[in-house]
């Protein structure tokens, strides 16, 4: 095997066909979409060089505002959710419902395999008014509560697509955060329970120390999924009403391809880019940081 | 130090590679939905918005019928996509040059401009004079066409006038009469209401049928220029007299004259209220004919309904019986793609499509009739409409670019329920309009 990885012909013939591929799918695309942020324009009607006015631009525009908070709202809020119900099921799976948890287990899991548009036809259903009530607005009919249009002010679309997202993710974390927790070792957690931990204090000095690898894992993927999105909330909201619950991702995917400017488009995408940076290094930097002391 | 170098330029190019990825996967949530719609070789392949079911169906007519030949040797394949993606679609099939033979034409009429202007679009003009057939279509759809799109870019498949359909028997039952100026429609829409019946049927989905009520307001109060002002930069949006058009619509929100969940309304429900009886007024454009001659639909009969202008604003500079006219869907025709077949499609569909959709829908277009059609009174009262009107007016986006249009549709909802002030509707209009 020394031989094999020392011998630089054996290495360009093991390397070159991937980092080809990678190059060719991957580097020249990313090249070609920043190249774009100095320009404006569009393939129908040609590209004129603007210099750094698209990205001038990017503090300028309301709309991005807009965008860049709802985006951060949204991620804050559904990556807690996601985490912290993913958490607690996965405790319930563990620690109450042990080696039964398996119907459980399948049936949260069920929506992450659904199709988000099929998700969201069912919740734009559960949740309409007009022609006529769904589901939620018939059971407040039932209480006397009166129907509430819930896509038509942006607080109840912003709650009504948090609602879904996470109902619609939380079993792949609990399944994901399961996995961490059955690796914690049973005589760890016996010598806790015979030293006096139980329930809550067995949780926080035990079993969220020993499960912080998985769960700084989890929070890496819910946060950088959630700045992300797009498909759940375009399906639901199409970022309605008006712009109230569009991402940056949608609004970039509209710059470019709607109002026909790319390079703003890829100007939007840089930003969402360094967002997605700022807040994995971040992530990383605090994870490094030694609990033991201070 | 050394360590620190290699630390730094392993961050460095972490960040880049990080940074180079994710605007790849930034980009790549926009690459989905292209394809669609690109032709193949041998097919008269047509896109057209799924809400458009007019043409399609009588192209489909046509195919087994007067234009057999064309369509044996060029088949028609039709493909659909939503009214509100079909900008983004057609520029991303323009830019991968897959456009189809015949394509809907954007929502804004900049975008066709914007396509003709490339060489996406054939000129119809110069095409249909060498087919001999341009004496098939009507002088003055020829003119809406030239003012909007630049040049004859466009066919008129359907050629309407706007206006408020009402229910008959819901303006008799509460004594309401055909309302002749804005307070008279008001006035009208809190009878319907109190009488339980939702006044105004509109889809905020859509967004247009509201925004069609500013134009309609601002054409009537400030004269037929009121938005060419706007276009050529002379006024803007946010002057007050045309704010007060945005608040006048919003008012008819507040007062809950457009029923509950506007902004979830879709086209069709709009329709279907008012066909069931559940409105009794819909603003909508003279293509509605075929849906009010479906008997299984028009629950409330087509002699229950009439048609009125636009109601006139008191003291207003705009014209009496105002409608706004245009090319309702209109479809274009590739370029690239136009071949023989194509010519001989668009030969059969000039002599024959007139009459065709006239006499099997209803529907009116702006190809000349050529055969002796039996229309039901409805129908004959709009069609004395189009002729009677010498001076029709524009429709709000008919001159804003894409990203006008967008904000426009998309934030129209809003201001009716009251989530965004008419002050703040115009700020985002205007601030869209390049």
């Amino acid at each position: 095997m020394q031989s094999v990885l020392g011998d630089k012909k054996a290495l360009a013939i093991l390397l070159g066909p991937a980092l080809l591929v990678y190059t060719l799918v991957m580097l020249v695309p990313i090249i070609w979409s920043m190249g774009y942020t100095f320009f404006s324009g569009n393939a129908i009607s040609g590209f004129t060089f603007v210099g750094t006015d698209n990205l001038t631009r990017l503090f300028t525009d309301p709309e991005v505002r807009t965008a860049l908070s709802f985006t951060i709202r949204y991620a804050v809020v559904i990556t807690v959710g996601q985490i912290l119900m993913g958490y607690l099921l996965s405790l319930m799976y563990v620690f109450i419902l042990k080696k039964s948890s398996n119907v459980i287990r399948t049936l949260v899991f069920f929506p992450v395999v659904l199709p988000t548009v099929a998700v969201a036809l069912l919740f734009q259903k559960m949740f309409e008014i007009a022609p006529q009530n769904g589901l939620v607005n018939s059971l407040l009919n039932g209480v006397g509560v009166e129907s509430v249009d819930w896509f038509g002010s942006a607080s109840s679309a912003f709650w009504v697509i948090v609602l879904m997202d996470i109902w619609r993710s939380m079993g792949f974390y609990a399944v994901l955060l399961y996995a961490g927790l059955v690796d914690i070792p049973e005589d760890m957690l016996e010598s806790a329970r015979l030293d006096g931990a139980t329930g809550w204090r067995l949780i926080k000095n035990i079993v969220l120390p020993l499960s912080l690898p998985v769960l700084l894992s989890s929070i890496i993927f819910s946060i950088n999924g959630t700045l992300k999105v797009f498909d759940s909330i375009v399906a639901l909201t199409n970022g309605g009403p008006g712009s109230s619950t569009t991402p940056l991702t949608l609004y970039m995917f509209r710059t470019s391809f709607t109002f026909g400017d790319y390079g703003y488009g890829s100007s939007i995408a840089l930003l969402l880019t360094l967002l997605c940076l700022i807040v994995t290094i971040f992530i990383f930097r605090s994870s490094r940081r030694d609990l033991t002391k201070d | 130090m050394a360590t620190l170098r290699t630390k730094n330029r392993m961050l460095l190019l972490g960040a880049s590679l990080g940074t180079a990825s994710l605007v790849l996967t930034g980009c790549g949530a926009g690459s989905s939905g292209g394809g669609e719609g690109g032709s193949e070789a041998g097919e008269f392949s047509f896109l057209t918005n799924v809400e458009n079911t007019t043409i399609s169906t009588e192209l489909e007519t046509l195919a087994s019928d007067q234009c057999k030949t064309a369509a044996d040797a060029m088949p028609l394949k039709v493909d659909t996509v939503p009214q509100t993606n079909l900008d983004q679609q057609l520029q991303l099939l323009a830019g991968q040059g897959a456009l189809p033979v015949q394509f809907a034409a954007g929502n804004a009429p900049a975008l066709t401009k914007e396509l003709a202007g490339s060489g996406n679009v054939l000129d119809l003009e110069a095409t249909l004079t060498d087919l001999d057939v341009i004496d098939q279509i009507e002088p003055a759809a020829i003119d809406t066409i030239k003012a909007l799109y630049g040049g004859f870019n466009v066919l008129p498949y359907q050629y309407n006038v706007e206006g408020v359909w009402y229910n008959k028997q819901l303006f008799a039952e509460n004594n309401i009469e055909v309302p002749q100026s804005w307070d008279d429609f008001v006035a009208a829409s809190e009878s319907l209401k109190q009488s339980g019946v939702t006044p105004l049927s509109a889809s905020g989905e859509q967004g247009w049928p509201l925004t069609r009520l500013i134009s309609g307001y601002l054409f009537s109060d400030l004269g037929k220029d009121a938005l060419q002002k706007v276009a050529d930069g002379e006024a803007k949006l946010t002057d007050p007299e045309y704010v007060e058009a945005a608040a006048q619509v919003a008012s008819l929100g507040e007062k809950g004259y457009f029923g509950e969940g506007v902004g979830s309304i879709d086209y069709d429900t709009a329709i279907n209220q008012f066909l069931t009886g559940e409105a009794g007024m819909l603003y909508m454009g003279s293509w509605v004919l075929a849906n009010f001659n479906d008997e299984a639909a028009n629950q409330i009969g087509l002699d229950n309904i009439g048609f009125m202008p636009f109601p006139k604003v008191e003291g207003g500079s705009g014209v009496d019986n105002q409608y706004a006219a245009n090319v309702g869907l209109p479809m274009a025709i590739s370029q690239k793609a136009y071949n023989e077949g194509t010519g001989e499609w668009l030969k059969c569909i000039s002599e024959n499509y007139g009459s065709s959709a006239l006499g099997n829908q209803g529907s009116i277009s702006g190809f000349k009739v050529n055969e002796e059609v039996d229309v039901d009174p409805l129908t004959q009262t709009v069609q004395e409409t189009i002729s009677s009107t010498s001076e029709s007016v524009l429709w709000f986006e008919a001159l804003f670019d894409t990203q006008a249009t967008t904000a426009s549709q998309t934030n129209a909802a809003p201001l009716v329920t009251g989530s965004m002030s008419p002050e703040q509707f115009m700020e985002t209009v205007q601030s869209a309009l390049k």
